[in-house]
């Protein structure tokens, strides 16, 4: 083998450095899943009757539904009793107040993940909720916020304090009959992030949700909502971990974004939740629906993702644009290296006249990797004068990964455009050892490519997190080009 | 001391001998022309010598600045002065021709001890050795080699030589593809970067080249090995005479007539 190869291969081969488990006192309930559970969840989060009547009715639907196989992904059957639907960190009964009363071990677990939880936040000037198995443990920055009228906290506490706007938009754009991993979700979803900004208002910080799986054998089920009123603006970002453990653990979260007249909403994610080992044992199943919905008009959704955990993959950020002159954009930036699989893309639906969505899907592949980039666009007869732009990329490093492409289109007017390009390329031997000949690593090599190669996407994540996204794939990718 | 010193360097590529025991000096300041027919060696040499893996050597030695070179990784010759002018430059999309070329000049001056360039200090040493190649501002922007046109391509590969600023320059078959005019540039880049302490070894085919890049030394490569040595006047015998002239016949042929 070449060194060039070799190269390839150490890069793809980093270790992951967040496998790390907190030994905390958890309050779990026992395996399995029943109508008792769903009744119990609720019960545990003190809930309004109509919302434990929603999750049961979630629940009775999601009993005559079948897991879905369409995608291009492969795993053994997952035992829906096996799992543990609830578990918190054990603390003071009715939760934290402030951060003070937060557990130091949980607090100790963030700083090592290095999430500015703590006054430090102020300095990154990001506004973090915090999700740690089920619960939401902290939340930073929520006076300062206030003081504009933006709510930002997790989900259980938006129900007690703010059950009318929780009611009136939940299962809005994603419903509980939605399909079956959000069908779940609905059912026995724990916690999450609830984000309310005001007519007009501009949110000074970008607000940030941090989820942490640790507790072996649990599900991970948070629910997050958006609202961004008429002319509000919000940037949100997520970040994912979770410990090494030789088991796969689930992960099947909803997130509902809803933007009225002349809002906009930009929605990034940097996933790194564990992704299995390198002959493919264990890891996160990560299978989450993602939706966004253009109510307003002039309104604006924009996903960006940088997926480089998970064993598998399954996630399709989507945008309905049914406000005239709606925007909906989709920036992507999916690895799989080893043995992990990536099922993933976006849908744009366009219903508003003037809609336009763009669409630019990166996808890399190394290891035994399997990236598949499924995108629908789907422009509707009412959608007069819509565009779409869509471009997918795949980049390939070694020879046993695999990159596949399959774009829908469905067009049912006369008076609209759509584009697609698509490319597929390989790094290539020849040019590590150009690069090589002047001077330049290959490691450095590859990740001038592969950096080169997401520039588009990572533009498009607010300053803070794309200089994390870029180191955080050059881990992902250590090891993988030689 | 010769700055590069090869002794009966043989190397094979698959089952395939294709360096037979090659003898060679070139001394600081030097401008060595490789010439033979196609399948003689010549490009392998300069593969061999920038370190390409496909080459295995199964003999020889090549010493560099006294240094054993075939131990060196590829980018630790390139950081200790070796540069090769690419025969079919690579493409790098997404990576801009500024950006590839700062990466690379910095880890070749980290690797010397000297201090590495900020932006400003960059731009400004890029400006005046664009002038030098006639080079445009919009090819510097444009990912590395990406739909650049063959004289593109080998302007560009000038231009990196005279960037980072080598002590032996391998050119291979640098003038194959280009018209007249684009010759013209690209050797007087090369010409203006002759100096002293500088060492150049050229590799062609043709004789053409060697009007405007005249060399010091003319070497004749068949099967693997310097079959003939001379001046510069060699080069021109065999513009006459040809290849055949030296009783070397089209190794391509040959190797296809067995």
């Amino acid at each position: 083998m070449s060194e060039s190869t070799n190269t390839i291969e150490t890069f793809a081969n980093q270790e992951y450095k967040w496998g790390f488990v907190t030994d905390i006192e958890a309050d779990a309930i026992p395996r399995g899943l029943s109508e008792e559970v769903v009744r119990l969840i609720s019960a545990k989060k003190n809930e309004p009757e109509w919302l434990l009547e929603w999750r049961l009715k979630a629940y009775r639907h999601w009993l005559t539904l079948t897991e879905p196989t369409w995608a291009n992904v492969h795993y053994p059957k997952i035992d829906y009793n096996d799992i543990i639907y609830y578990s918190s960190p054990k603390s003071k009964k009715d939760g934290p107040k402030s951060l003070d009363e937060v557990d130091p071990e949980l607090l100790k677990t963030y700083e090592k993940l290095g999430i500015p939880l703590a006054e430090r936040a102020i300095l990154a000037g990001v506004a973090v909720d915090a999700v740690f198995d089920s619960v939401s443990v902290a939340t930073t920055f929520k006076e300062k916020l206030k003081a504009q009228g933006i709510i930002f906290g997790s989900f259980s506490e938006a129900v007690q304090e703010h059950p009318d706007l929780v009611r009136k938009y939940l299962g809005t754009v994603v419903p509980a009959s939605d399909n079956f991993f959000a069908a779940l979700n609905a059912a026995v979803f724990s916690d999450g992030s609830f984000c309310y900004v005001p007519k007009g208002v501009r949110c000074p910080m970008e607000l940030s949700t941090y989820f942490r799986i640790n507790a072996k054998d649990t599900g991970q089920f948070e629910r997050t909502l958006i609202i961004a009123d008429e002319g509000a603006y919000v940037s949100y970002l997520e970040g994912c971990t979770a410990p090494m453990r030789d088991t796969n653990q689930l992960h099947a979260a909803v997130v509902e974004l809803v933007a009225l007249d002349n809002a906009q909403i930009k929605y990034s994610t940097v996933q790194n939740w564990y992704p299995g080992d390198k002959e493919g044992k264990g890891g996160i199943y990560n299978f989450v629906t993602k939706r966004g919905a253009c109510r307003g008009v002039n309104s604006k959704i924009s996903w960006t993702q940088v997926e480089t955990g998970s064993a598998i993959t399954w996630k399709y950020p989507s945008c309905l644009l049914i406000g005239d002159n709606s925007v909906g954009e989709f920036y992507s930036v999916a690895l799989t290296n080893n043995y992990q699989q990536a099922d993933t893309g976006t849908k744009m639906i366009h219903i508003g006249k003037n809609t336009t969505s763009t669409i630019v899907s990166k996808g890399i592949s190394a290891g035994h990797g399997q990236n598949t980039y499924r995108g629908g666009v789907k422009i509707l007869k009412s959608a007069a004068g819509a565009r779409n732009y869509s471009q997918c990329d795949s980049l390939l490093l070694g020879d046993k990964c695999g990159a596949h492409t399959f774009p829908y289109l469905e067009v049912k007017n006369t008076s609209s455009q759509v584009e697609h390009e698509a490319s597929t390329s390989k790094i290539g031997e020849d040019q590590i050892f150009y690069c090589r000949q002047r001077g330049i690593s290959s490691e450095d090599a590859v990740s001038m490519i592969v950096h080169g190669f997401c520039k588009e996407v990572f533009r498009e994540l607010p300053m803070e997190f794309a200089v994390e996204a870029q180191k955080l794939l050059g881990v992902s990718l250590e090891g993988s080009v030689g | 001391m010769p700055l590069l010193e090869i002794k009966d360097l043989h190397a094979k590529v698959g089952d395939r001998e294709i360096l037979t025991g090659i003898n060679l000096a070139v001394n600081p300041g030097e401008v060595h022309a490789i010439m033979g027919p196609n399948g003689s060696g010549k490009s392998t040499l300069a593969q061999v010598l920038a370190g390409r893996e496909l080459y295995v050597v199964t003999a020889g030695e090549v010493l560099y600045d006294g240094k054993d070179l075939l131990g060196m990784p590829p980018e630790d010759r390139a950081r200790e002065g070796i540069f090769l002018a690419f025969q079919y430059p690579v493409e790098i999309p997404g990576v801009s021709n500024m950006y590839f070329l700062k990466a690379a000049l910095n880890t070749i001056r980290k690797h010397q001890n000297l201090e590495e360039y900020d932006a400003m200090d960059f731009l400004n040493l890029v400006r005046e050795k664009m002038k030098l190649m006639e080079m445009e501002q919009a090819l510097l922007n444009r990912p590395v080699n990406t739909g650049f046109s063959g004289g593109e391509k080998k302007r560009n590969e000038i231009f990196q030589m005279a960037v980072l600023e080598p002590r032996l320059a391998i050119l291979d078959e640098t003038d194959s593809g280009l018209d007249i005019d684009a010759l013209r540039t690209v050797a007087g880049g090369v010409n203006a970067l002759r100096n002293p302490n500088r060492s150049m070894i050229v590799v062609t085919h043709y004789q053409r080249l060697l009007n405007y890049i005249v060399p010091d030394f003319v070497h004749v490569l068949s099967q693997g090995k310097i079959v003939k040595s001379g001046g510069k006047e060699l080069a021109l015998e065999l513009e006459e005479s040809g290849y055949a002239g030296l009783g070397i016949e089209d190794e391509e042929e040959a190797v296809a007539k067995v």
